[in-house]
């Protein structure tokens, strides 16, 4: 199997549905001859043209507005929101327009729009740079929300997610561009709503969501040192969630941790365990431990922002304390 | 030097068409307040009482294939484009007969066919999406136009600002119709807008085109339209069609307008482009007569449809949120 990073992952996927459909097109801040500031849409341009591949003034509600427009009126745009931070901006139009023309047409209209963002701490930006902000966007009907965290997966599950027919969020984290790993020759379409086990185990279940997955395996590898066996589930696709797959998993191993970078308090993690309390309550032998930021604004000092993201020890100390070695 | 006369598109058979789908519309909102203030509507109405030239002359001189983006104040334009007031009145009654089948309400009518893709009760919600459909049929080549309706108090919020930059920088296909009634809910032109009385002004910064007429004027509204429309749609780029018009109503039904003088409502009163066509045509009293007569019948056929419409299973609720 071919290797790919993340970014080119990403990159490839957009050059593939580009190239099988006429109605796709790209637009975005920078995107075109710079080829994005995080550099995922290198060369789009030189191949699709300034038609297809569009720089955008700094105007967010504009930039998705257009590409619900554009969708309702037959395309399927994918638009590039530059950071996840500055999609707080254009909220109105994902929220009350583009998650639900569908829902008060009775059904009249669709909007296959893919937003593509990206965020993610460990870099020091400070507060309105690396925010993780998935957790708004699952709360809203009307929209799908994938966050994958491998190239294969963010390859396979791209290409879904502009075929599909509804608005669909699609969150990237700066720290995994640069990620290698094996990929398919060929694209193969990742369903939506299925989670993946990347590590299997018996003791405990880590269902971890972006750059939490990788740490989450190294976890796991320091674990089973100290004799715990524990299985890494990622979600990939936030909403609709996979929770029969997700349940499964804990009902073997009777122990769950949920992990993200987003703040732990009221984040995505909450309604997980919320799923598994409900749906695994005689099979769990420990409390749901969640692994997450704590509850303040990302620091700009290097050493402050790393005390409040989950780092791999907090993983660690979380599946400690599910065996009863914390 | 000789007089020119402008030259008139319209002859007065089609003016006469366009009296009777005002007098419709009028009497279509006025059975819909009556209707509200009895109790038997459900939601939140606003009714465009005194802008029905406006409605009526963008609307008509739209053509098949257009489409549009409208407000909270949206019945005389899903009536104009063609949407049966069956389908309109049973939407305002939940049915699911009604043009959104019971989802949307009158805040949130849609006819997909007849190119209206949703009012919208965010000021300003729409007009970026007329961006981007008008974006898509430029791509594609189209001879289609997208139309973003929004009165004066939609001119402040960034939307509107970001969607005219993006239009005329990117020469969409779309006409941005700006329905001035010079209030912004209870907050008057002069309280909200520095260019309240100018609204075309607005375009000046974006470098778009703008057209400027008076909404209570049918024929010109028609014109300056159709002026607006075919610009756009040659691929000329945008325009901005700045119609001044009047609220002869509150903001909302039931409001009473504590904000409003009486001067006001009376200037208002007395600039109805109803009674202004009507006079221009030379229509007689009896042959107003027998026009008001017929609209009123199809509108009370329309509320003896909707009242008799089926209404949704609650569980209908959990359906069409997602394709």
């Amino acid at each position: 199997m071919p290797e790919l990073t993340y970014r080119e992952a990403v990159r490839d996927a957009i050059a593939t549905v580009m190239r099988e459909d006429d109605s796709v097109f790209i637009m975005g801040e920078d995107i075109a001859e710079m080829g994005g500031s995080m550099g995922v849409t290198q060369g789009l341009l030189e191949e699709f043209g300034a038609e297809r591949v569009r720089n955008t003034p700094i105007s967010e509600m504009a930039i998705v507005g257009a590409g619900i427009g554009a969708a309702m009126a037959g395309m399927r745009p994918i638009v590039e929101i530059m950071y996840e931070d500055f999609l707080t901006l254009s909220l109105e139009q994902i929220v009350n327009q583009a998650a639900k023309h569908r829902y008060m047409s009775g059904g009249q209209l669709t909007v296959p729009l893919t937003i593509r963002t990206q965020g993610g701490a460990g870099w020091s930006p400070g507060a309105q740079h690396a925010q993780q902000l998935e957790a708004w966007l699952v709360h809203v009907p009307g929209l799908k929300v994938l966050y994958p965290s491998t190239p294969e997966d963010v390859r396979g599950m791209f290409v879904t997610a502009v075929r599909d027919d509804n608005p669909v969020l699609f969150f990237e984290h700066r720290l995994l561009y640069p990620v290698k790993g094996a990929v398919p020759e060929q694209i193969e379409p990742i369903p939506i709503g299925k989670c993946r086990v990347l590590r299997e185990g018996t003791d405990v279940t880590v269902i971890a969501i972006g750059p939490l997955v990788h740490k989450a395996l190294e976890a796991a590898t320091l674990a089973e040192a100290e004799g715990i066996s524990v299985e890494v589930v990622d979600p990939r696709t936030l909403q609709p969630l996979d929770e029969a797959g997700l349940v499964a998993s804990v009902k073997k191993t009777n122990r769950a941790v949920v992990a993200h970078e987003a703040v732990t308090r009221m984040g995505f993690g909450a309604e997980v365990a919320a799923v598994l309390q409900h749906q695994a309550f005689d099979w769990l032998d420990a409390p749901v431990e969640r692994v997450g930021a704590k509850f303040a604004p990302l620091a700009f000092a290097p050493v402050m922002e790393q005390f409040v993201v989950p780092q791999v020890a907090d993983l660690l100390a979380a599946i400690r304390r599910t065996v009863g070695k914390g | 030097m000789a007089k020119v006369e402008k030259k008139r598109a319209l002859n007065d058979e089609t003016l006469r068409e366009f009296l009777r789908e005002m007098l419709l519309i009028r009497r279509f909102e006025e059975r819909v307040e009556e209707r509200f203030r009895a109790g038997d509507l459900p939601g939140f109405l606003h009714v465009a009482i005194g802008e029905e030239a406006a409605d009526v002359g963008v609307c008509q001189a739209m053509a098949e294939g257009d489409v549009f983006a409208s407000t909270h104040r949206a019945h005389g334009h899903t009536l104009a484009r063609g949407t049966h007031p069956d389908a309109v009145m049973a939407e305002l009654y939940g049915k699911i007969e009604g043009c959104s089948h019971g989802y949307g309400g009158s805040m949130h009518l849609y006819d997909v066919e007849r190119g209206n893709l949703g009012a919208n009760a965010v000021i300003g919600g729409g007009l970026p999406a007329m961006t981007g459909a008008g974006l898509a049929f430029k791509l594609r080549d189209e001879p289609r136009v997208a139309v973003a309706f929004f009165g004066d108090g939609a001119t402040n919020i960034g939307t509107f600002h970001e969607s005219l930059n993006l239009a005329q920088l990117w020469q969409t296909k779309t006409v941005f119709v700006c329905q001035n009634n010079h209030w912004a809910e209870s907050t008057p032109g002069w309280q909200h807008s520095p260019v309240w009385d100018d609204m075309s002004k607005r375009a000046l910064a974006f470098d778009m085109r703008a057209i400027k007429v008076d909404g209570q004027d049918v024929e010109a509204v028609y014109d300056a339209a159709k002026e607006a429309l075919d610009y756009a749609r040659s691929g000329a780029g945008p325009v901005f069609l700045d119609v001044e018009t009047v609220r002869m109503h509150g903001h909302f039904i039931g409001d009473p307008q504590v904000y409003r003088t009486k001067e006001d409502r009376a200037l208002a009163a007395g600039n109805d482009p109803i009674e202004r066509l009507r006079a221009r045509l030379e229509v007689d009293d009896a042959e107003f007569e027998e026009l008001d007569r017929e609209v009123q019948g199809v509108v009370e056929a329309a509320l003896l449809f909707a009242q008799n419409g089926t209404d949704p299973q609650p569980e209908d609720a959990l359906k069409n949120v997602y394709a």
